[in-house]
């Protein structure tokens, strides 16, 4: 008898399981394709909210790197895209894939490493020569090796200091800034990160490596957000798309950007770039 | 070892909070892993009791495939998928990419042949003589079948066992054609991916300690069912 009152409980479980949430929901949901570092820093958990109450919509955010999200967006597979590597970008857009793209906000790369810097990047005078002398020592570096924003302007720097990186001291990982920042702190490598992640991990105690190269203007790392084309892809949420750019890109939601950060990490992760000192 | 004292610790303090963010996302975990363990278990059952009980040309073959079928790698399943459910790709206006229905149909795909295979290999092993026996006491096709399939039943559950381990446990498909979307696609094993990506190692365990901690409970439910009637 008890067993098979069990057996009962277990029905009622699972058609309570399969029929609690609808699987298909009538709500409006905005597919945002965006990559892991404004996923990983939490920023959109607060710049997304007012807008998804404003207009009564869902954002979707699927965080994959720059390439990949971009890929998303010519596929139709998304209805927006917030990107950092501005030649894609541009392709994303000279292709017809893309429409109306806006400037967000920045943040800059850093080169980080052990704090003994084995390979004396501290003493370069411009990031392309910082790689050289990681490059001339054969000191461990880790790359992101995924076609995102990130391993994208890491290309150009070494493309730009004539070496083409491989041999054991060169890791390509693969993997997402996280998990690099991670390698890297348990390799005793150098590594190339965007501000942002990088101050979130080390502030945390989740890595311990200092910032050993900064400040060149190549360093420099914009965000920016475009409407996937309706006329390539008519299905896609254009005039939502639009609305998210349009808040984006408002005093609102370049107020939250700009302060985002500032409490937990005492420095912002982002700096508006829409509007520069929004009120 | 920090972190694993960490995330048992962690876990503790999750479940006892009944942590809204964390039930929600285990019950998405079981809702999605369940239905599809439910559909594949429904047309795998038939298939592999169809497949061992008639004889047929490339029989051989055919259970061949679906043993092969068992180790499809679940990153290609996600693939396969993806390129199906893309807008580019030919059921793209159904728009089911990045929903819980394509992560239900990734998974059915991963499940279904377990539970195909292992129906063989199940009414393979039985005493040939409960399908006569019931034939000879004037038992129909249907019957013969029930009679077969229930005295199987120990190991019928065990298929479906094995189909839901597998599926619970994946996320290289959920991944994929889930993307991962918080409160909608975000299963136990996606959030455990993100949790490591973003280095907090501790919460990652506990998310595991708990999802190991259902998957217990689901299967002392199941193991409740194979006493069934027994």
């Amino acid at each position: 008898m008890k067993v098979k009152t069990m057996g009962k409980v277990f029905l009622v479980l699972l058609c309570f399981l399969l029929f609690s949430t609808p699987v298909l929901s009538a709500e409006t949901r905005l597919k945002l394709s965006t990559t892991t570092s404004t996923e990983n820093s939490g920023l959109l958990y607060e710049l997304l909210p007012p807008f998804e109450k404003e207009f009564n919509v869902k954002v979707d955010v699927i965080s994959v790197g720059t390439g990949k999200a971009l890929k998303l967006g010519e596929n139709g597979d998304a209805d927006v895209v917030l990107v950092h590597a501005r030649n894609l970008e541009d392709k994303f857009v000279a292709d017809g894939y893309g429409v109306n793209r806006r400037d967000v906000m920045h943040n800059d790369f850093v080169i980080i490493g052990p704090g003994t810097d084995p390979a004396g990047i501290g003493k370069a005078k411009t990031a392309a020569e910082a790689l050289k002398r990681i490059a001339k020592q054969k000191a461990s570096f880790v790359s992101r090796g995924d076609q995102s924003g990130t391993h994208n302007k890491e290309l150009s720097l070494w493309n730009k200091a004539k070496v083409k990186p491989s041999g054991s001291w060169y890791i390509e990982s693969g993997r997402g800034m996280g998990e690099v920042l991670i390698m890297a702190h348990e390799k005793g490598g150098y590594t190339l990160t965007d501000r942002g992640t990088y101050l979130a991990f080390q502030k945390e105690g989740k890595i311990n490596l200092p910032i050993l190269f900064e400040g060149d203007p190549t360093l420099f790392n914009p965000y920016g957000i475009i409407a996937v084309n309706p006329e390539r892809h008519t299905h896609v949420q254009y005039t939502l798309a639009m609305a998210l750019i349009g808040w984006v890109t408002s005093q609102g939601g370049q107020k939250i950007i700009a302060e985002y950060g500032k409490g937990k990490y005492g420095a912002p992760l982002f700096y508006p770039d829409a509007i520069k000192s929004p009120k | 070892m920090e972190y694993l004292w960490g995330g048992i610790k962690g876990a503790a303090v999750l479940i006892i909070r009944l942590d809204a963010e964390v039930f929600r996302t285990v019950l998405l975990s079981l809702r999605i892993s369940l239905t599809a363990t439910l559909i594949a278990s429904l047309i795998g059952i038939p298939v592999g009791f169809l497949i061992s009980t008639h004889e047929f040309p490339f029989k051989r073959t055919i259970i061949t495939v679906f043993n092969t079928l068992m180790s499809l790698p679940t990153v290609v399943v996600g693939l396969f998928l993806y390129s199906l459910l893309s807008k580019q790709g030919p059921f793209g206006p159904l728009g089911l990419l990045f929903t819980p229905t394509a992560m239900v149909i990734g998974q059915f795909i991963l499940a279904t042949p377990i539970v195909v295979a292992l129906t063989i290999s199940a009414i393979q092993a039985m005493d040939p003589r409960a399908k006569i026996t019931a034939m000879t006491l004037g038992a129909g096709p249907l019957r013969t079948a029930l009679t077969v399939l229930s005295e199987a039943r120990f190991a019928l559950t065990a298929a479906v066992i094995a189909g839901f381990g597998r599926v619970i446990a994946e996320v290289g498909a959920a991944m994929m054609v889930g993307g991962n979307i918080k409160g909608y696609t975000r299963t136990m094993t996606t959030a455990i991916a993100l949790e490591t990506a973003k280095g907090e190692f501790a919460f990652g365990l506990a998310l595991g300690c708990i999802l190991l901690f259902v998957a217990f409970a689901v299967n002392i439910l199941f193991h409740y069912f194979q006493l069934k009637r027994g």
